[in-house]
């Protein structure tokens, strides 16, 4: 296995280089861009692995496991650090034990998340420092040096990536794994017990741990310094690096791989050599402010975006007024993401549509129920919120107010922090109506297994959370299972809930049409004689069911997964189901 | 001269199984490469692009407007969607088929009509229909091993080396039927 080159994903190679800096644990909750860390990790007998409800459980069994003194690692989304920053904020003053990398996925661009935020900025705030790779190469030994710097300096290191990085794949070259031994654990009150006569002295510790690691980074192997042509230079780091290279091959880099704390003397020697210095990173200013701050004349935030991706001609457009494009962009109507044809949440949404229901929505493949033709989604906000906000409908504008609304989470979203606001709902006597939608897996993701599916994320069979019993025992007398594509008993069960005053969760069930295994025996079948081209069944948005000319529908017999849920809206019955 | 071949079509059309064998491909002939590719939200049954570069020396993992020397189509919309990619002297291999987008089906916008006949005009365009081959040969599946095939010839590497990686790449079962549909595409006439 020794020195042997292969291509990798990012993720993958961060996960190859947990396994060779000797990782004994890793906890994660699934996040695009981050997922598919875990899966490759789970591989690796020799680390365990495993999902947790949400990233703060993992942040902590990470520290955990490093407290006992072994190398640990938690992977989340940018989202999910806000969901794990309480930890990750302590973990800071405390220090580790075993080291300790926290990877955070940031998405520029927004190509599956809520917002744009910058990892670097908590960091920051939380004195932690950051490593950026800017391709697979790195990012495996960015891990490494990871869990060195975490152990010399006690602290803590966030290994952010983006999602081009983490997606994309390039060469890596492998090694063996490195057992490290367990460190000792002893009992240390000052350092783990953070109470407020101890965290005081912490705070210090941090402070000057953070002073030192920067003063050290001007030596730091991660950092490099490229001295080329000196009329024109970038500080750059991540994936912008290779946009640089690419339009600049012949300027002068400071290329930071270490991005928080900035070593000042390496960007002191640069900006000195350089004429022109562009600061080109993505998203926040984060370097280009503290370069500022330090009295350094560079150009930055006035040339380039803080919205989206870079790109190389981006920076042509910027540098040379023009990009490398030869061709007009040719319009085109949009094609938005959809639900996939089978989608049981598409099945609950027609019938929401149906009764004009607005949904206080979540994060999942059923925020996509927000756009036409359904539109039955009002509001998303992050895990959890659905049902948290529609009980602060009620509170402000009173229970007659929420009869036309109805919270809607899916089963992985529920026990991640969905869980939290129904106990407040009980507690707080609401009388709203929440719907689970479970589909047995966290589906927007990719299939991830959860705390509710009986599978862990080694594949091992465990106890399965039965969802209408945890909703029992919190307290709510009202709960209702029903499966998601009988249309008749949900409209039933949906108008009753709204209507009356008692708390309702309504648990929609029929597994991701994506799940392996997961067929529906037959297929839907149009009847061109039958149609009375009334559009009733375009109104469910299967992407199987198109429009022919004459007016008439017809469905896609490769796309059609069999659901059958539009020969429930045609009323002339022109839908068919056939054997596959 | 680093070559940079870009991959399009929607969600769950398996552009991303495509792209891997391009790439590792490339791998095999002693490239440098970089893939990137599409996860998450986007994949359900949106707008999908994945790049493949190849060369001495790769170093962003994206191909940009004007520098696709191949653009692999799985779907003629976004075939347009995507042309102004292509290079001057690039090429276009476009899969013959249509699949309406949501804006389409719900009548918000319209589908545009002739598209390749449009695209002629200014671009290199080579078309085939490869759901029609893939259904001939017995499992629509393999719909992307044709499309394949038929863009191989402007990619480059030698005929076995790419039948070496599809057998490598694709499950198990479908073995045989991916390259005898790859091999379809690969003698089909451009």
């Amino acid at each position: 296995m020794s020195n042997k080159k292969t291509i990798m994903l990012g993720n993958e190679a961060i996960a190859r280089g947990a396994f060779e800096a000797g990782v004994k644990l890793s906890s994660a909750y699934p996040g695009t861009p981050s997922t598919e860390i875990s899966e490759y990790l789970a591989k690796y007998e020799e680390v365990y692995t495993e999902w947790a409800p949400n990233e703060k459980v993992a942040a902590e069994v990470a520290i955990g496991a490093s407290i006992s003194g072994v190398r640990s690692l938690a992977c989340m989304k940018h989202v999910g650090l806000n969901v794990a920053s309480d930890p990750l904020y302590t973990f800071s003053y405390t220090g580790v034990n075993g080291g300790s990398v926290f990877v955070v996925a940031d998405d520029p661009g927004l190509a599956s998340s809520q917002n744009e935020q910058d990892t670097r900025m908590i960091a920051r705030a939380a004195h932690v420092p950051v490593l950026e790779p800017s391709d697979s190469q790195e990012a495996k030994d960015f891990v490494k040096l990871g869990y060195e710097i975490s152990e010399k300096y006690d602290t803590p290191v966030i290994l952010r990536t983006t999602t081009k990085l983490a997606h994309s794949q390039s060469s890596v070259e492998l090694c063996d794994r490195t057992e490290v031994t367990d460190k000792e654990y002893s009992r240390n009150v000052a350092k783990y017990v953070m109470m407020p006569a101890s965290a005081i002295g912490r705070h210090l510790v941090v402070e000057a741990r953070e002073a030192r690691l920067a003063e050290d980074a001007a030596t730091l192997c991660a950092n490099k310094l490229e001295i080329n042509d000196t009329k024109i230079g970038f500080i750059t780091c991540g994936i912008a690096y290779q946009y640089v290279k690419e339009v600049c091959p012949n300027a002068s880099v400071l290329k930071l791989g270490l991005v928080n704390p900035i070593s000042k003397k390496l960007v002191e020697d640069f900006v000195n050599q350089v004429e022109t210095v562009y600061v080109f990173e993505e998203l926040e200013p984060v370097i280009e402010e503290q370069v500022r701050a330090w009295g350094f004349d560079v150009k930055g935030k006035e040339c380039f975006t803080r919205q989206g991706e870079y790109s190389a001609n981006m920076l042509r457009r910027v540098l040379f007024g023009a990009d490398e494009s030869v061709f007009e962009k040719q319009e085109a109507p949009n094609r938005p993401p959809i639900l996939c044809p089978g989608c049981p949440h598409r099945s609950v949404f027609s019938v929401l549509n149906k009764l004009k229901i607005h949904a206080s929505g979540d994060i999942g493949c059923y925020t996509l129920g927000a756009v036409a033709p359904l539109g039955v989604i009002d509001t998303t906000i992050c895990m959890g919120a659905s049902i948290s906000a529609l009980h602060g409908m009620e509170k402000a504008r009173g229970k007659e107010y929420i009869k036309n609304w109805v919270a809607v989470i899916g089963d992985s979203t529920f026990l991640h922090t969905g869980i939290n606001s129904l106990i407040n709902m009980v507690y707080n006597k609401s009388t709203g109506t929440v719907m689970i939608l479970d589909n047995r897996t966290t589906g927007m993701t990719g299939h991830q297994d959860h705390a509710a599916t009986g599978k862990t994320l080694k594949g091992e069979e465990t106890y399965a959370i039965d969802l209408a019993a945890l909703c029992h025992a919190v307290g709510v007398q009202n709960v209702i299972e029903v499966n998601a594509f009988d249309v008749a008993t949900l409209e039933k069960v949906i108008k009753e809930s709204v209507a009356s005053d008692i708390l309702t969760v309504i648990i929609t069930k029929a597994p991701c049409v994506l799940l392996k295994g997961q067929k529906f025996p037959n297929k839907c079948e149009a009847d061109a004689d039958a149609c009375k081209k009334c559009g009733m069944c375009l109104k469910i948005g299967c992407p199987a069911i198109t429009k022919r000319p004459d007016g008439k529908i017809s469905i896609d017999a490769t796309m059609c997964n069999g659901c059958g849920l539009c020969k429930n809206y045609c009323k002339f019955n022109a839908i068919k189901t056939v054997e596959r | 001269m680093t070559k940079n071949i870009m991959i399009v079509g929607v969600g769950g059309q398996g552009t991303l199984l495509t792209s891997r064998i391009i790439g590792k491909t490339a791998m095999e002939m002693g490239y440098d490469v970089k893939i990137s590719e599409v996860h998450g939200m986007a994949q359900r049954g949106g707008s999908v692009v994945t790049f493949v570069r190849f060369g001495e020396k790769v170093n962003e993992p994206v191909v940009e407007e004007g520098q696709a020397d191949v653009i692999i189509a799985f779907e003629r919309l976004e075939a347009l969607r995507y042309s102004h990619f292509l290079k001057k002297d690039g090429v276009l291999v476009v899969n013959d088929c249509r699949i309406d987008p949501m804006t389409v089906v719900i009548g918000a916008k319209e589908y545009p009509e002739n598209i390749i006949e449009g695209l002629r005009k200014t671009h290199s365009v080579y078309t085939i229909d490869g759901q029609k081959v893939a259904l001939e040969l017995g499992n629509s599946k393999v719909l992307n091993s044709v499309v394949l095939g038929y863009a191989a010839g402007f990619i480059g590497f030698d005929r076995q080396t790419w039948l070496d990686v599809v057998e490598s790449t694709v499950p198990a079962k479908t073995i045989e039927i991916n390259k005898k549909a790859f091999i379809y595409g690969y003698e089909a006439k451009h």
